[in-house]
Parts: structure tokens; C-alpha cells; sequence
């Protein structure tokens, strides 16, 4: 007998409401006249994201919560919720950023024609008569609809078929620019090969960790783990999918392509990816592991926690010698994830746990680098964005407003007090503390000491260093993206003096269920 | 009512980063204002808790008990001072930053909770980064940055004993990070020592204590004056503020087991302070290192942990304030006329400046421990403590008198006597501003070296548990 698996559409309707947008959007980009498709597209987008983000509000106050649906393929409960609204609170944003066309003169900042290789005739003509992709905003639609699936995948085929949903864009995405368009193109080649290869480890673990339990669910997975641990089917198993989760957050080893992927991709595409892909990642990694592989976690936090120490030591170093602002960010961001994977060492409980301490982090950390590269793009010289640090010095007293916003994002991510870093970096801290990882704990302070540094130097050159004679100018930019930046520092800000009310929404979205 | 008067000076800083005309004016008045409500504060009635992050168990609690009187009736005091003295060669920035400083170290001072202190201790940093950074010598960026980074260093380590008081705090129950649920907490010894070994860094970095002194004396010559007084005067109190509170208040045990290690920092910096003090060319420099020794006696009283060592320590923290306050600002005044802080291109300004003379001796001179200016009571009383922790303490500590005498003295001998530079630019004395600043803090140096009682009186209440308590241990 078979039976058609039950779906509850109560639940699922805003990743579907996402996808369905991301569908029309197709439709658009094929019917629609040239001339409507950039208005068309950018509506689109934001109305879909809107509604999504107020549906996961209603399916996260509404009475279906935490219901397994298609036959457990799909758990859609509190954290899971939370983090696809934090998915598409963030991209939002992203679609503000994405329509950016004040800054270059008229154009977004994506490329005219990507078919178009560089320094030919082809792509003079092509910027010469104003052409722009509008494919990217149902590209990014796509990559939302998957982050969104990714958050509340239940079982592992669903893991991976979310997880190719949303990094196929992404690597599309990545090669979009338009200005250097060469170093573009040759990151997003080495985001989809590297990408391509730990998409191909993470599956061959998903069919080891299958072999080994039987099943594709994360709860019957647990189960079989509670009972036998220590079989090497499952331990290599976990290795192996644990590679393709740390590669999407950029966990070192696996980290190499972050700064020339945060580099070479068009910056709003910077801004909202990494601030996207590590919630979604993340989300998706702490259910992976607390449901399936044992809430105990004696199998695989050892390994863990070596990967988090190496990753915040790495990052770190790397960041202080770097001189490109969006280099300097893509280690940061390699830091920063080895700080949320020290959150990923605790344990889950009914008040303050590992899940809540992460997904703080997260949102945390998501307004933070979000408005960090909004600000990038800004900041600007004859031949576009002024990638190098040294032409940022002196905008503290040019631009005040502005060198003051980015300071506030600098100050976040470094975990002073009074931003929301600092909660965050208390949480992930406390709850790997909480659990007796002392070791990584120390390590992390010690790490947070050398993050500080290039944080602060920054500060350094924008407020107390003379501007040199090519220093960059900063652009005025359209209201979308002043409105993402002013609203990003609002919350940065926010999340740090009353954190309050989502710290007791996270309390109340509980634990992950099995 | 002691929300208010942390929000005064806040909201003083909004106002005058915003204001267009006169914001000097509007941040001399907010200052005032703060003043004014300090001193009503000692007379009012402490606030209720209010929960302010639940599911941490942090609450806004703010208390004030006579050691907090004291450090808030310093900081207030001080700020509008040197706001009037450093009107010439600051700008708005610098007055907005300053009351910001002011609402956050009155944060740290009224805390009632670990975590609300925390986070005081770390946002004073802020605008005491920009402070430096923008105002001073031409090596400012680098010392706001040196400064800075010590400082954030110290405060994450101070983050791990922050989140350890937490972890044991939630596996006692509901976790609270008020400091008299946390003075209740039966802390395991390991767990308690590590706490203070990592509080003690914080602290030593912020007082600043041996080895982890270095960024004290380049953040004095780089900054101004100004600057150097809040941040010497007011902020680094906040250290050996923290050191008696949470330190001695919250891990006794702990404290007591590592007195040794900390007299022997707290002796080195007694004497490698005052030697270095002397060897200085740099006046403001050499006023940053004599800090240095004074913060090492205010160590040593604390953790000598007796009553006189203590209620010592205490009334040293308000008269090195003044004193050093006193110091700084003088110095400000000579540098501001001979356009260098250089002792040796300075000599025989006696006869010119007569009145710029004596001020400095008698703030030299309190300095220098001087019998019937303040500072020499709570030296003596640091001194016995130090005799009866072990006489060898004590016979090294005296040194630091023996060495202040030399440094005040040798700086003023060399400044201000010998024959008078021939210049063809006259140096003009004080004019009634600058003594208008500079008389308060001489009176209360006088005031209380004769009449240190109101002092001991509001010190001794405050001590007497702590001490009752580490007897006890004993």
C-alpha cells in the first residue's frame, strides 16, 4: 500500500508563498517588457518576503507549531521558525541593497551582460545601453525558498535538496559584478567547485549515516545513535556531512574561499549572503546535530570544538593582516563562526541554551555585517567601491554619520557592551562554559582580544587619521539602502540595550524537536 | 532618583554632540546639573531592582553606600573642574565624550548588579578612546589604540569570571547577577580562584598595576590633561573600586589566598613607579608613573585587607584623585604657556609665575605624602597596614615616600628654580580662571588633611563586613 504523505500546508505556506514568488519571477523575466522588468521584479520580491516574513509570524504564534509534516521531512517548529524569519528579515534588506542604482550612476551593481566576457565589445555595448540583470531577484528568491526549507529540514534528503537550492544561486550570484568583473568571476568559480566537491562529501556521509541507521529521519537517526554511538559507519558518517555544513559556514579548514567569495561578489550580494547563508547554515547544523547525532553530544563536540578553536584562531590572525575592508569582513567572518560553533558546544535546556545563545549570535551578527557592507558599497573612488582600508582614513571627519554607523557595526562584531554582539558573544560563551568547554572558552576570549584589534584599527584610521589624497568618497545613496543601514544600527543598538524581548522569544521558541 | 543622575550626564552628552551654538555652555550646565544632583542622591532614598534581562538574570539595580558616595562625589566634582580648565584647546566632541565618560563610570560606581557593571566598565571605553584619539600630541592615534587594546583585553578576561559567576549561578538556581544574590553563592575553591585570577587582570590592567601597567604612561603623554584627569582620577579608580568590591565582596577566599602574589606586584609598582618617575623628561609622563606608584599602595591597603589598610586605601583613592588632579591640570596650565611638556627646556619660572609655582608645590607636596594634606593620612594608614601584613612590606613601601619627596621636588627644582630662560615672550601666572580650577581642589587637599574624619566616617561601614568576613575565613 502507498500512502500520499500528509502535508500541512498551515505551516509551509511562506516557503511556498518564497518559491511561488521566485516562479513568477521567472514568468516576469520572460514576458515582461525590458523597461518593466526592474520595477516588476524589485515589487515582487518585496511583497513576497513581506508576506513570508509575516507568515512565519503567524505560523509561530499559531497552533500547529512543531508538527511533522510530509512524513517528517519537514519539522517545522520555534527555532526553525525563528531563523527563517531571520532569513527573511535579512533578505529584505538584501532586495534593498540589490536595487541600489544611485550609487554608480544609474546602474545596479550588477553586470550588464554576464554572457559578455570581460573587456570585449560586447560588454561595452552592453553597459553602453543600460542593461542589467533582473534575474538576480528570483535567483535570490530561490536561495531564500531553500534557506527557508534548510531551517526546518526533518530528514536528510530534504537537508540536501535544501541545501542545493540554495547555493546553486548563490554561486551564480557570486559572479555578477560589475565593475572587476574578472575577480568575480573567478570567485564564484571556486565558491561552485569547492561547493560542488563538499556538496559531494555531505551526501556521501548522508548515505553512511543512512546505512548505518536506516533511515533518512533525524529522529529514527537519533534513535539508532542512542542506542549504538560508537559504530564507524556513523562516525564517519558525521565527519563527512559535518564537512559540507562547516564549508557553507566557512569553518577552517574549509574556509578558504570565504575572503575571496566576500571579496569578488557584488556587495549587496556580500552583504546578504553572509549575513543569510550562516543563519540558514547554522540552523540547519544545530538540528543536525542535537536531534540526530545525540543532544549528549560526547561523539562529535571533541571534533568540534577542535574545528571552532582553529577557526576563531585562524580568522582572527588572518583578519589583522589584511588591507581590503571586504577581505578584512570575509575573515571576520571566518571568526565569527568559530565563535557561533563555540555556541554549537553547549547543551540544549528549557531556558538559555546552546540554541537560543546561536540564534542570538546570528541575529546579532546578521544586522551587524549586513549594514557593514551596505556601508562598503558606499564608500567609493573614480573605478567604484575604494576596496583598500587606506583610503578609508579620515571619513570620521568628512562623513561623521557615516564612519559613526560603521563603527557601531565594528563595535558589535568586536562584543563591546551595549550592542547586540556583546549579548551574543556572552551567550555562545556562557552556554559552551555551562557545558565544561572551558578550554574553548579561553581560547575564544583570547581570540576575541586579537579580533578587537582590527576592529579598532579601523576606527583608528577613520576618526583619528589625516584622509591622503586619493581618499575615497563617500556616496549618498538611495533611501532603500539608507533605510537598511539606519535600521540595522537601530537594532545592532537595540539588541544590545534591551535584548529582553528576543531573548524571551527564543526562551519560548524552545529546543529543536526530533 | 540614582537613574537620574546617571541619565543626567547621558542625556548632557546627546545635547551637546547635537547642540549648534554654545555646547561648551550646555555641557558645562549638564555637569553642574549632575553636581547638583549627586550631592542630593546622598540624601535620598536607593531606587527598587527592576529585572532588565530576564532569562540572564540581569537587573538594573543601582546602590549607593558611603565607598560609592565617595567615588561619586569625586567624579562629580571633577568633571565640571576640568571642563573649565580644558575650554581653550577642546572641542565639542571631546565635552560630549566627557560626559558620557562621567554617566558611565557613575554607572560603574552605583551598580548593584555584576552584569550592569560590566557593562559600565567596558562602554567608559568608548569615549575615553575617542578622548585620547582626538585630542593631543601628535602620537595620540597610536596611544588611544595601545590604551584601548589593553583595556578590551583585560575586560574580556574579565568576561570569563562574568559568565563563570553565571554557570555556577544557574546550576543554584534561577541565575541572578545581582551582587548580593552572587555574595551568597558557595562558589567551589577552583571555580572561586579562577574567577579572581581572571577579575584580578581586569582590574590591574584597569588600576594599573605591574607588568600590565605599560599603557598608562604613553596614554598620559599623549593625551591632554584634561584627559588624563578623567581618565586617571576617575577611571582608573574604578579598578581598585572593583578590586574592594567585587574581589574582596564576592570571592574573600580566593582573595585572601592570593595576597602574596599581589603585595609583590603591588611592591614593584610602589618602587619601579617612583624610580621611573624620576628618571622623566616628560612631565606629563612623569605625573602618569607616580600614578602608578600611588595605584601600587592602594593595592597593597586593599589586600593587606586590615581596617586601617582598607578604610586606607579608600580615602587614598579620593585624595590621590584630588591631588593628581590637582597635578595634571597645573601641568596643563605650564604646558599650555611654554608649548612643551619637556622639564628640561623649562627653568626659573619662580620669579614670572609665582602663583603657578606654589599651586604646584603644594599638589607636589601633597603627592608626596606631605603631613597636613590629604594624602598623607591615607598613606600612613595604608603604611601600618603594610608593617602588619610583614615589617619587610612595610619597610619597602616607605621607600615610596622617600622616592616622592625626590620626584616632586627634583621636578620643581628644575622648573621653577635657577636663573629665569632669556625669552622675548614674557610667561603670563595664572590667570582667575585657571585659579578658580585649581583652588577647590587645593582647599579639600588642606580641608582633609586636617578634618579626615567625614572621609573615615563614610569608608568604615563599608569595610567593617568585608574585614569581619575575612577574618573569619582566617
Amino acid at each position: 500500500m502507498f500512502e500520499s504523505p500528509g502535508i500541512s500546508y498551515a505551516t509551509l505556506w511562506p516557503v511556498l508563498l518564497v518559491l511561488g514568488a521566485a516562479c513568477i519571477g521567472v514568468v516576469v523575466e520572460a514576458f515582461a517588457p525590458r523597461a518593466a522588468r526592474f520595477n516588476t521584479q524589485v515589487s515582487l520580491a518585496l511583497v513576497g518576503l513581506a508576506a513570508a516574513l509575516a507568515g512565519t509570524a503567524i505560523v509561530g504564534a499559531g497552533p500547529h507549531l512543531g508538527v511533522a509534516t510530509g512524513e517528517g521531512a519537514l519539522i517545522v517548529d520555534g527555532p526553525g521558525v525563528f531563523s527563517q524569519g531571520l532569513v527573511l528579515l535579512v533578505s529584505l534588506g538584501g532586495v534593498a541593497l540589490f536595487a541600489e542604482r544611485r550609487l554608480d550612476n544609474g546602474v545596479s551593481a550588477f553586470a550588464g551582460q554576464a554572457a559578455a566576457l570581460p573587456g570585449t565589445p560586447a560588454e561595452r555595448t552592453a553597459s553602453q545601453r543600460g542593461l542589467e540583470h533582473t534575474e538576480v531577484y528570483p535567483l535570490m528568491m530561490f536561495a531564500v525558498g531553500g534557506m527557508m526549507l534548510f531551517c526546518v529540514s526533518g530528514d536528510l534528503l530534504m537537508l540536501f535538496v535544501a541545501l542545493e537550492v540554495l547555493s546553486l544561486p548563490l554561486y551564480l550570484l557570486t559572479g555578477l559584478a560589475r565593475r572587476r568583473r574578472l575577480l568575480s568571476q573567478e570567485a564564484a568559480l571556486k565558491y561552485f567547485l569547492l561547493g560542488a566537491f563538499s556538496s559531494g562529501i555531505f551526501l556521501y556521509g548522508l548515505a553512511l549515516v543512512y546505512g548505518f541507521a536506516g533511515s533518512m529521519s533525524l529522529s529514527e537517526i537519533g534513535a539508532a545513535v542512542a542506542e549504538d554511538g560508537s559504530s564507524p559507519l556513523l562516525l564517519l558518517g558525521i565527519g563527512l556531512m559535518a564537512v559540507g555544513l562547516l564549508f557553507k559556514t566557512g569553518a577552517v579548514p574549509f574556509h578558504s574561499w570565504t575572503p575571496d567569495v566576500y571579496q569578488g561578489a557584488p556587495t549587496p550580494v556580500t552583504a546578504w549572503m553572509s549575513a543569510a547563508t550562516k543563519i540558514a547554515a547554522f540552523a540547519a547544523m544545530l538540528r543536525l546535530f542535537y536531534v540526530a547525532f545525540g543532544a549528549e553530544g560526547d561523539i562529535w563536540r571533541p571534533a568540534i570544538g577542535v574545528v571552532a578553536v582553529l577557526t576563531m584562531l585562524l580568522g582572527a590572525s588572518f583578519a589583522v593582516v589584511q588591507t581590503d575592508v571586504k577581505r578584512m569582513l570575509g575573515y571576520s567572518a571566518v571568526a565569527h563562526t568559530g565563535f557561533l560553533l563555540t555556541g554549537l558546544l553547549g547543551v540544549q535546556n528549557d531556558s538559555f541554551g546552546s540554541t537560543q545563545a546561536v540564534l542570538f549570535y546570528l541575529t546579532a551578527y546578521g544586522f551587524a555585517t549586513l549594514g557593514a557592507f551596505a556601508i562598503v558599497s558606499m564608500v567609493r573612488g573614480p573605478n567604484g567601491e575604494a576596496g583598500s582600508l587606506d583610503r578609508w582614513a579620515g571619513m570620521g571627519r568628512t562623513n561623521p554619520w557615516v564612519a559613526g554607523t560603521f563603527a557601531v557595526f565594528l563595535l558589535s562584531m568586536a562584543g563591546l557592551p551595549l550592542t547586540g554582539g556583546f549579548i551574543g558573544k556572552w551567550g555562545v560563551f556562557a552556554v559552551a562554559l555551562g557545558a565544561g568547554q572551558w578550554p574553548v572558552v579561553a581560547v575564544a576570549i583570547g581570540s576575541s582580544v586579537i579580533a578587537v584589534f582590527f576592529y579598532v584599527r579601523v576606527i583608528m584610521l577613520m576618526f583619528f587619521t589625516d584622509a591622503h589624497d586619493d581618499a575615497a568618497v563617500v556616496v549618498t545613496p538611495s533611501y532603500a539602502t539608507t533605510v537598511v543601514i539606519a535600521l540595522s544600527a537601530v537594532a545592532t543598538v537595540l539588541l544590545g540595550v534591551i535584548p529582553g524581548p528576543v531573548l524571551s522569544l527564543l526562551v519560548d521558541a524552545g529546543g529543536f524537536i526530533g | 532618583m540614582l537613574t537620574i543622575l546617571v541619565l543626567i550626564p547621558f542625556a548632557g552628552a546627546l545635547v551637546t554632540a547635537v547642540m549648534p551654538a554654545r555646547p561648551k555652555m550646555w555641557a558645562f550646565g549638564f555637569a553642574v546639573a549632575t553636581l547638583i544632583a549627586g550631592i542630593v542622591t546622598m540624601f535620598t532614598a536607593p531606587d527598587a531592582d527592576r529585572v532588565w534581562m530576564e532569562p540572564l538574570g540581569v537587573h538594573w539595580a543601582l546602590e549607593m553606600d558611603g565607598f560609592g558616595k565617595l567615588m561619586v562625589l569625586l567624579t562629580v566634582v571633577l568633571v565640571p573642574l576640568v571642563m573649565v580648565a580644558a575650554v581653550k584647546d577642546h572641542d565639542k566632541r571631546w565635552y560630549a565624550w566627557a560626559l558620557a565618560l562621567e554617566a558611565f563610570a557613575l554607572l560603574t560606581f552605583l551598580a548593584g548588579d555584576l552584569f550592569l557593571f560590566y557593562i559600565a566598565f567596558e562602554a567608559t571605553l568608548i569615549p575615553a578612546y575617542f578622548m585620547i584619539g582626538q585630542n593631543g600630541g601628535p602620537g595620540r592615534a597610536k596611544a588611544a589604540v595601545k590604551f584601548l587594546m589593553f583595556q578590551l583585553g583585560g575586560g574580556l578576561v574579565l568576561l570569563g569570571a562574568l559568565i563563570g559567576f553565571y554557570v555556577v549561578s544557574s546550576q543554584a538556581g534561577p541565575p541572578s547577577y545581582l551582587i548580593s544574590d552572587l555574595a551568597q553563592l558557595d562558589i567551589g575553591t577552583t571555580a572561586e580562584r579562577w574567577i579572581f585570577v581572571a577579575m584580578f587582570i581586569a582590574f590591574a590592567v584597569k588600576a594599573p598595576l605591574f607588568p600590565v601597567h605599560t599603557w598608562l604612561a604613553d596614554t598620559t603623554e599623549h593625551a591632554t590633561p584634561a584627559t588624563s584627569v578623567l581618565l586617571v582620577c576617575i577611571l582608573d579608580k574604578i579598578g581598585t573600586f572593583a578590586m574592594i568590591r567585587l574581589c574582596l565582596g564576592l570571592v574573600p577566599e580566593a582573595s585572601a589566598w592570593a595576597t602574596p602574589v599581589v603585595v609583590v606586584l603591588a611592591l614593584i609598582s610602589i618602587v619601579y613607579g617612583a624610580v621611573l618617575a624620576i628618571g622623566q623628561d616628560d612631565l606629563l609622563r612623569l605625573i602618569g608613573l607616580t600614578s602608578l606608584s600611588h595605584f601600587g599602595l592602594i593595592t597593597l591597603g586593599i589586600f593587606a585587607a586590615t581596617r586601617e589598610g582598607l578604610v586606607g586605601s579608600i580615602l587614598y583613592m579620593v585624595n590621590h584623585g584630588v591631588a593628581t588632579a590637582a597635578m595634571f591640570l597645573i601641568a596643563g596650565f605650564l604646558i599650555t604657556r611654554k608649548g612643551t611638556a619637556s622639564i628640561s627646556s623649562m627653568r626659573g619660572l619662580e620669579k614670572a609665575t609665582p602663583v603657578l609655582a606654589g599651586t604646584f608645590l603644594i599638589a607636589g607636596l601633597a603627592t608626596a605624602g606631605l603631613p597636613g594634606l590629604s594624602q598623607f593620612v591615607s598613606e600612613i594608614l595604608v603604611l601600618i597596614s603594610a608593617f602588619d601584613y610583614h615589617w619587610l612590606v612595610g619597610v619597602i613601601a616607605v621607600s615610596a615616600i622617600v622616592l616622592a619627596a625626590i620626584y616632586v621636588l627634583w621636578a620643581y627644582q628644575r622648573i621653577f628654580t635657577g636663573p629665569p630662560q632669556v625669552s622675548k615672550k614674557p610667561v603670563a601666572d595664572l590667570d582667575r580662571r585657571e585659579i578658580g580650577v585649581i583652588t577647590p581642589l587645593l582647599v579639600a587637599l588642606l580641608f582633609f588633611g586636617f578634618v579626615p574624619g567625614p572621609l573615615i566616617s563614610a569608608a568604615k561601614p563599608v569595610v567593617d563586613p568585608l574585614v569581619n568576613v575575612i577574618q573569619a575565613g582566617e
